[in-house]
């Protein structure tokens, strides 16, 4: 009867730890700093809403934050900056739509970039995404997109690994016949953050993340701070080891030792 | 006692690490001037002859150009100083010599007086010559003076008559005194020539050129680049780098500017302390036409010229910048117990190029250069336990489940032989 007991609550502590674990390791983009990853305009979380402009420059470049969608009015040929705080453990896709000048205005294809650089203005490669892409003549519109690796919280100096702090955006044409140079186009840009969990947890810690002094706007930061660092769901999946390894434990000593005293002991030996 | 001095100096450690960790700008707060001077901005209108052409939404470029100012002085924000300055206004003669001094302000930077600025407009009628390069070293004066952000928005139809003095090169040379000055160019229904001008000359500066077919687009467009003008931004700190590190100007956080010219290098020095981390990082802007190829290289070395870390990017193509940057954490210092102040290592900062350019293009001023400095604490220590050795996944579940059976197991069976041993005595 004790057996019985002991294994229903070594399952039962199992399956509820599992069940912790499995949600933790998830990859769902509900984890991310923004309440809705679906593209809003008008989410105006603390800091403010997202940019109808852009910047021209790193220095210029306008803030905004993943689960916003930032917009922007230019002219073909310019390079329009944006830039977003990143924090470890995430893995973020950038995406752009440039909508196009009327097809009648212009006089050929034109090859559009996106590109994404991180607080000291390194490159940062994309693992996968249409980063570049050629609009026909008659395009409406061009996609683009960018996903990162994922941000450690450390790596060494001499990697280019990236790394909690403030992105960079670039997105501009490549290539465009001479005269549709100066067209009007507009322009929106979105990330999309998922956490990657503990899986890509790393030790140490940066002091303090890669914010450039020239990103000054309230959106230089996650909408709840920068991660301590400390946490990861590893420490559900230890716990969890923990009790399971505990349970099968007592599993184990009621299989040898027996239930209660042994038979053979007359009562009151 | 000591206890308590422990945990009160532990508290005091914590408060400044979150500090330092909340505040990352703070040290370099005092080197990046928000811009408080108001922003300047001269419009610079081409009055000229051809300005009478009908072709913008069945107007002439003219009235379209006057509209467009009517709006966008209606819409300057308060805290912009925005003047006016034109070319070809006066003169309608054909002396080249008198047709390439024409340039006028029509209303002078400073708090804006819309009444005015607007009757000044309504004045102008399409006259002379196009003095592009004349015009937009006037403008350069319009704004001198002051660390505020300078915007000059040149309005023309046409290109420049006056050569042999080459707008392009006026343009170059205005940025390169380093007062923060871009120009953003706008073409009215521009032909080739006058589109290759006016984007060279935006290119030159850091600035945006675009071409109008339509009323809406012109206002629209100077708004937005007014709005811009007042949009606050750190301005870089000119400084001019050495030929090797030796006597290279010593760099405290903050931001640079430099010029250097192709396949030039420039060496800065930089005081790291033990236990803090440099961050540094570089822009070099293709300000003129250059080679398809080309590629930037920011170096790291000690005073002796060991290399501790490098950051290099090279590209191709249609690009404003090419930036790379670098990181170097400073290891603690060994054994130094706190009462000798450990002596700072003199980093030195090597900025290089590999741009390169056609023979037709001039290689002086130097392409603009921007640099930044910060130095932070270092990052934690790390240990090749990620999470502080805490496991993750099923292998990780099943270990420890099997090992806790065998253990449980082996446990049963020893304190079931302790209770025969005992029975048994």
């Amino acid at each position: 009867m004790r057996t019985v007991r002991t294994l229903t609550a070594a399952l039962l502590a199992a399956t509820a730890a599992l069940a912790v674990a499995g949600t933790a390791s998830a990859d769902t983009p509900s984890a991310s700093p923004s309440p809705s990853p679906s593209p809003s305009p008008s989410a105006s979380g603390e800091g403010g809403p997202a940019p109808t402009e852009a910047g021209t420059s790193f220095r210029t470049a306008a803030a905004f934050r993943p689960g916003q969608q930032a917009t922007a009015a230019a002219s073909t040929g310019d390079y329009l900056y944006w830039v977003l705080p990143i924090d470890a453990r995430q893995r973020v896709t950038v995406k752009a739509k440039v909508t196009l000048p009327e097809a009648s205005a212009r006089h050929g294809a034109s090859t559009w970039r996106l590109d994404v650089y991180d607080g000291l203005r390194r490159r940062q490669a994309c693992t996968y995404g249409t980063q570049t892409v050629a609009a026909a003549a008659n395009a409406v519109a061009a996609d683009l997109s960018c996903t990162l690796r994922t941000v450690r919280a450390n790596a060494e100096p001499w990697a280019n690994d990236p790394l909690p702090g403030s992105y960079y955006v670039r997105l501009t044409v490549i290539g465009a016949p001479e005269e549709d140079l100066g067209l009007p186009v507009r322009a929106a840009v979105e990330a999309e953050v998922k956490e990657a969990g503990g899986a890509h947890a790393v030790d140490g810690a940066l002091a303090a993340p890669l914010v450039p002094a020239t990103v000054t706007s309230a959106l230089r930061e996650p909408e709840d701070g920068w991660a301590g660092g400390w946490w990861s769901d590893r420490w559900i999946w230890t716990a969890a080891g923990g009790v399971l390894g505990a349970a099968a434990g007592l599993f184990g000593y009621s299989l040898t030792r027996g239930s209660g005293r042994p038979h053979r002991v007359p009562p009151g030996a | 006692m000591i206890t308590s001095k422990r945990l009160a100096a532990g508290a005091c450690g914590l408060l400044a690490a979150l500090v330092v960790g909340l505040f990352p700008a703070s040290a370099t707060a005092a080197d990046g001037p928000a811009a408080k001077e108001p922003p300047k901005v001269d419009l610079v209108l081409d009055v000229s002859g051809s300005m009478r052409a009908t072709d913008i939404d069945g107007q002439s470029r003219m009235a379209a150009a006057k509209q467009a100012f009517n709006e966008v002085i209606d819409a300057v924000p308060d805290e912009v100083r925005l003047g006016i300055r034109t070319l070809g206004a006066t003169y309608p003669g054909d002396d080249k010599a008198q047709g390439c001094k024409d340039t006028k302000q029509l209303y002078p930077v400073g708090p804006l007086n819309r009444t005015e600025a607007k009757t000044a407009v309504a004045t102008l009628a399409p006259t002379g010559w196009t003095p592009i390069g004349p015009a937009l070293l006037a403008a350069a004066q319009d704004l001198e003076g002051g660390d505020a952000t300078k915007r000059i928005v040149l309005i023309t139809d046409g290109e420049d008559t006056c050569a042999p003095l080459d707008p392009c090169e006026v343009a170059r040379d205005i940025a390169a005194k380093g007062i923060h000055l871009v120009i953003d160019t706008l073409g009215l229904v521009p032909d080739a020539k006058t589109r290759a001008q006016l984007t060279c000359i935006a290119e030159a500066t850091g600035g945006t050129y675009t071409s109008v077919q339509h009323t809406a687009e012109l206002s629209g467009r100077v708004k937005q680049l007014v709005d811009r003008a007042a949009d606050p931004v750190v301005n870089p700190v000119a400084t001019e780098g050495a030929k090797q590190c030796e006597g290279a100007p010593q760099l405290k956080p903050g931001l640079y500017s430099d010029r250097e010219s192709f396949g030039e290098h420039r060496w800065y020095r930089v005081d790291v302390l033990p236990g803090q981390e440099l961050r540094a990082s570089v822009s070099i802007a293709a300000d003129r036409a250059v080679n398809r190829d080309y590629g930037v290289l920011l170096r790291a070395t000690t005073v002796h010229g060991r290399e501790i870390v490098r950051g290099s990017e090279a590209g191709d193509g249609r690009t404003d910048v090419l930036s790379t940057g670098l990181r170097y954490p400073k290891a603690e210092a060994d054994g130094a117990d706190g009462d000798a102040k450990p002596a700072a290592e003199t980093v030195c900062v090597q900025v290089s190029n590999s741009f390169s350019a056609p023979a037709s293009v001039k290689t002086a001023p130097g392409m603009p250069v921007e640099l930044t400095i910060e130095v932070v604490d270092g990052p934690d220590e790390a240990s090749d336990a990620a999470s502080f050795g805490l496991g993750r996944g099923w292998w990780l579940l099943a270990v420890l489940v099997v090992f806790g059976l065998l253990a449980g197991l082996v446990w049963g069976w020893i304190s079931r032989w302790r209770v025969s041993v005992w029975r048994t005595n």
